[in-house]
């Protein structure tokens, strides 16, 4: 009976393969802003209490069982039958502590609740996110009509300001996760969540669908991209501009072959591409991943996509859609256009 | 005459091998297939619930198997993403449904009457039926992963995924009829172990005296006629929307996607507590056998078990933390669930303390019960952990709760499970398991399941989520899954184990006799295997362990399962009363009956109409599970109980 070196032994094999990856993507042991600053805190400490907890009882079970163990053989029949003390005093101590433990714990979790309720401050900017098969689509939200846009799969916020995140479901259940910013709020098909982030550095922050959703809901990824303040600023303002026109012969044809091929689906504005089912690819090139953050943006990638998406992601709302290879080179030309 | 039989006043006696001989010509079920399928003996019943339970355990282990190579590494294709689906949801649906409630179902059947000091179960026609349906309800839920089209929107099935516009095929349609379907055994199942557990025990056996896993499965049956409604409506409800257009989950027409979740965890989470109550209280009953002492703290552990589920029906938000809903809402449920931590390290503190103050003899039953304390501890911490809001808020649907619920279910359900067969196969078989296999068993079992799911609190914590069929590199998950896989196939190694060694010694086991393990309670009173009629007379009992009283000297009385009431007109055993377990009427017990398997029969024929919209079957089937009822509740002169028992 050896349970807690054999633990120990786990716990060994973990921690040798801790430096091979360090800093995992999806990772939320480190807060990278107010509102996962507290609650990163709280899960150290109740991890913290959690295992000290399993240490405790595991070394009761492990220490008991060998020196209270029966010697000498005979088989179980020979071994005397005793009361011994009635025990109940285990029970009232070891609940005594409990409580303690838990009551505090508890009180934490109600003070960090509170804390990451609503932002520090009001959120300037507010972002509308629909979640759906198998992408999500963002609509910086502004009283000045002409300054709203949408985009897909990648979001910039301004760094060091809270920003309210508008939850909608479009056709299942989906969850809106960046775990280095904040914890998980579903969006839920005939109502609105909201919810808040903000990241105290800039950088890119990894976010993931965390509610099951169907076929392809492993290749639901979203980038949270904080910049500095101006930068951002520039950033929405480029959003804001029309596709670029094509300049060579080949995206020229590439704008009419997506127009014709893709525009029922997706738009680029300024284009007769004006589908609003897909993700807007009018400035897909700002963008770092494709595919619901399954694919590295490049050439490749994107001309792989288009020649058989169902073979990268199966069951993919994107149709195969048997272009040419002709077509598929001018339609990857033209996308390149769209910085 | 057979009227008053009723109110006849048993002799007194001490069995004699020529009323043993006669008792076993009334209780025998005949040999052969025809006695197999009629037969209404609570031990057969019982072990067949134990053997068709360990056939899904399997078949859902294979499928772990099988998710497990798919997630070896990164950017795997060995399946595609449905069948990744549907392996997952299967996964789901067998273990908890078809295997972890009904084995306990199984140790249950088989135990209590003769913990109970009972001829059978109050039931005996309905313990067949429930059994019966089980089976049936367990195929049909699986006729759709046998032909493609299993379930594939996890076991909990959210919509409106699981609607029809999203989910066209006949995959949720099999699994909502068929959990209706599994509703129908679980609550005649858990209505059984309620009128058993107030009516037949022993006489003198007062609630105070009844062993903990009696208090586990009442609890747990009392819950279940409470919650399975909720989810038999919301896969009624669900099937309507997606067979004939109603609107209860339609968002489009204001239907709501979480009355589905609360009606489903209105259910489920008690439910987990219904799947673990059963095999705490093995553990309450059976770690005192090999630690040479009684339970340290019977009655708070007993009256920690109620309020485990008392507190368990109040809970059921913390799966639904990150829906929305008003977080001052959240902080009762936090609070709720934070709070039912108490009465389990209530049952911590009694183990360890039994421990503590007796002298355990290591045995393999007592390594799987011992080593459940830690897994149980484990599985609680980190259901604590997902208890407080804002860590739920970044833990849910990440491979931690994975971790958790394997902890739980595993832990607190499997281990004490394979320890209880350590300790009762022999009871009923009449064969020892071989205990140099057993350690083998035990610790390939351990080290498997340590290996495959501590690593997995890590992955969670590391960001990876659940029910995504492949994952890609640079994560900081790959080690760990790799891990995971290997620990996955030891532990199935570890299950293997088990199955050589009860397959060995069924043939060439060392012989038992009555008590191997010198345990107090009545079922070691009697011959292994017990008799068809389990007590030649009705034991008398005058404390909490029968066999114990000359060595623990707590009182003068003593409990006798030699001298007794003698019941032998017909099928007979004894009513008690509900608190003091007084002898208060003779109860006339039925016979073999084909009337369970022939209502199953109808019922699945009912459901298979309904799953093809084949009306007429569902007629068909219908009609015969009426006309078997009908045939059933046939008053029968034998079972007549006219007279009403003198209370005084």
């Amino acid at each position: 009976m050896n349970s807690s070196s054999l633990s120990l032994a786990c716990a060994a094999i973990l921690a040798l393969t801790l430096p091979a990856t360090a800093a995992p993507p999806l990772g939320y042991l480190r807060g990278f802003g107010p509102k996962s600053d507290p609650v990163v805190q709280l899960t150290w400490g109740l991890l913290a209490l959690s295992t000290l907890v399993v240490v405790v009882v595991t070394a009761l079970v492990v220490i008991g069982t060998l020196l209270r163990r029966a010697r000498g053989g005979g088989g179980i029949a020979r071994a005397p039958v005793e009361r011994g003390g009635s025990g109940l005093r285990w029970i009232s101590v070891g609940l005594g502590i409990s409580c303690v433990a838990l009551l505090l714990s508890l009180v934490w979790t109600m003070v960090v609740l509170a804390a990451v309720n609503a932002p520090p401050r009001p959120a300037r900017v507010t972002i509308e996110i629909t979640a759906q098969q198998w992408w999500f689509k963002a609509r910086y939200l502004s009283p000045d009509p002409s300054r709203v846009f949408t985009t897909a799969d990648e979001i910039h916020i301004p760094v060091g300001e809270p920003v309210r995140i508008r939850l909608i479901g479009a056709d299942v259940i989906h969850s809106f996760w960046v775990p280095a910013l904040s914890g998980k709020m579903d969006a839920i098909p005939g109502q609105i969540n909201e919810t808040w982030i903000e990241a105290d550095h800039t950088g890119r922050y990894g976010g993931e669908c965390s509610e099951y959703c169907g076929v392809q809901h492993a290749h639901m990824g979203l980038v949270v991209v904080a910049d500095p303040a101006a930068q951002f600023q520039q950033w929405w303002d480029g959003q804001l501009r029309p596709a670029n026109s094509p300049q060579s012969a080949q995206t020229v044809a590439g704008e009419r072959d997506f127009e014709f091929h893709c525009g029922a689906c997706h738009s680029a504005r300024g284009t007769a591409a004006g589908g609003t089912v897909a993700p807007d690819l009018t400035h897909l090139m700002s963008r770092g991943t494709l595919a619901g953050g399954m694919l590295a943006n490049n050439i490749g990638n994107l001309a792989g996509w288009l020649a058989n998406p169902q073979s990268l992601k199966p069951g993919t709302n994107m149709p195969n859609l048997y272009l040419s290879g002709q077509e598929i080179a001018s339609v990857t030309a033209y996308l390149q256009t769209l910085q | 005459m057979e009227d008053i039989e009723f109110e006849r006043i048993p002799r007194y006696v001490s069995a004699t091998a020529a009323y043993r001989r006669g008792l076993g010509v009334i209780w025998e079920t005949p040999p052969g297939i025809g006695g197999w399928l009629s037969s209404v003996d609570h031990k057969k019943i019982g072990i067949c619930y134990i053997v068709t339970a360990f056939a899904f355990l399997i078949l859902g282990g294979i499928e772990a198997l099988v998710m497990r190579l798919q997630l070896i590494g990164p950017d795997r294709h060995l399946l595609t993403p449905e069948q990744y689906d549907q392996l997952f949801s299967t996964h789901g649906m067998t273990m908890i449904f078809l295997y972890a409630m009904p084995v306990l179902s199984g140790f249950s059947n088989y135990l209590w009457p003769l913990m109970l000091g009972s001829r059978d179960m109050a039931f005996p026609r309905l313990n067949a039926l429930s059994y019966w349906i089980y089976v049936a309800a367990g195929l049909f839920m699986y006729a759709g992963f046998a032909i493609g089209v299993g379930p594939n929107d996890g076991w909990f099935n959210y919509v409106p995924y699981a609607s029809r516009p999203y989910n066209p095929g006949m995959n949720i349609d099999f699994y909502a009829l068929g959990m209706i379907y599994l509703g129908i055994s679980t609550t005649v199942g858990a209505a059984n172990f309620l009128v058993t557990v107030m009516r037949t025990r022993a006489p003198g056996m007062s609630v105070n005296r009844m062993p903990i896993m009696v208090w586990g499965t009442l609890t747990a049956s009392a819950a279940n006629i409470l919650v399975v409604p909720a989810v038999s409506l919301a896969f009624f409800l669900l099937w309507m929307d997606r067979q004939f257009g109603t609107h209860f989950f339609d968002v489009s027409a204001g239907g709501q996607p979480l009355l589905w979740q609360h009606l489903f965890w209105m259910f489920g989470h008690p439910w987990v507590y219904a799947v673990v109550l059963p095999a705490m209280g093995m553990v309450s009953d059976a770690l005192p056998i090999f630690c040479r002492r009684p339970l340290v703290g019977y009655t708070p552990v007993a009256l920690s078990t109620v309020a485990t589920m008392i507190l368990g029906f109040g809970v059921w938000v913390h799966h639904m933390f990150a829906t929305g809903l008003p977080n001052l809402a959240l902080s009762f449920f936090s609070g709720a669930s934070i709070i039912i931590t108490v009465p389990s390290a209530v049952a911590v503190f009694a183990w360890t303390a039994t421990i503590w103050l007796g002298r355990p003899v290591i045995t393999t039953a007592f390594l799987f019960f011992s080593s459940m304390i830690v897994l149980f501890v484990i599985g609680g911490v980190s259901g604590f952990m997902t208890a407080s809001v804002p860590v739920d808020w970044q833990l849910t649907q990440t491979y931690f709760v994975v971790a958790h619920l394997h902890y739980v279910l595993i832990g607190i359900n499997l281990f004490p499970v394979v320890g209880a067969i350590y300790v009762w196969f022999p009871k009923m078989t009449s064969r020892l398991l071989d205990e140099r296999l057993g350690q083998w068993n035990f610790w390939t079992m351990f080290i498997g399941f340590k290996l495959a799911f501590l690593p997995m609190h890590l992955t969670g914590l590391r960001g990876m989520p659940r029910r995504i069929y492949t994952f890609p590199d640079h994560m900081g998950w790959n080690i760990l899954n790799l891990v995971s896989t290997v620990g996955a196939f030891v532990l199935a190694a570890g299950v293997l184990l088990l199955l050589v060694n009860v397959i060995q010694s069924l043939r060439s086991g060392r012989l038992a006799g009555a008590n191997p393990w010198d345990g107090a309670t009545l079922e070691w009173s009697v011959p292994s295997p017990p008799p068809s009629y389990n007590f030649a007379v009705i034991p008398t009992v005058v404390s909490r362990h029968p066999l114990w009283e000359d060595r623990l000297q707590e009182s003068a009385d003593r409990s006798t399962a030699i001298e007794g009431m003698l019941l032998d007109h017909g099928r007979e055993t004894l009513a008690t009363t509900l608190l003091d377990g007084d002898a208060d009427a003779i109860l006339k017990m039925p016979g073999e009956s084909y009337a369970p398997l022939l209502l199953t029969v109808g019922l699945s024929g009912f459901f298979v109409g309904l799953l093809l919209h084949q009306w007429w079957l569902a007629a068909f089937g219908g009609a015969v599970a009426t006309a078997s009822i009908v045939g059933w509740l046939w008053p029968e002169r034998a079972l007549a109980q006219i007279a009403q028992p003198r209370h005084v």
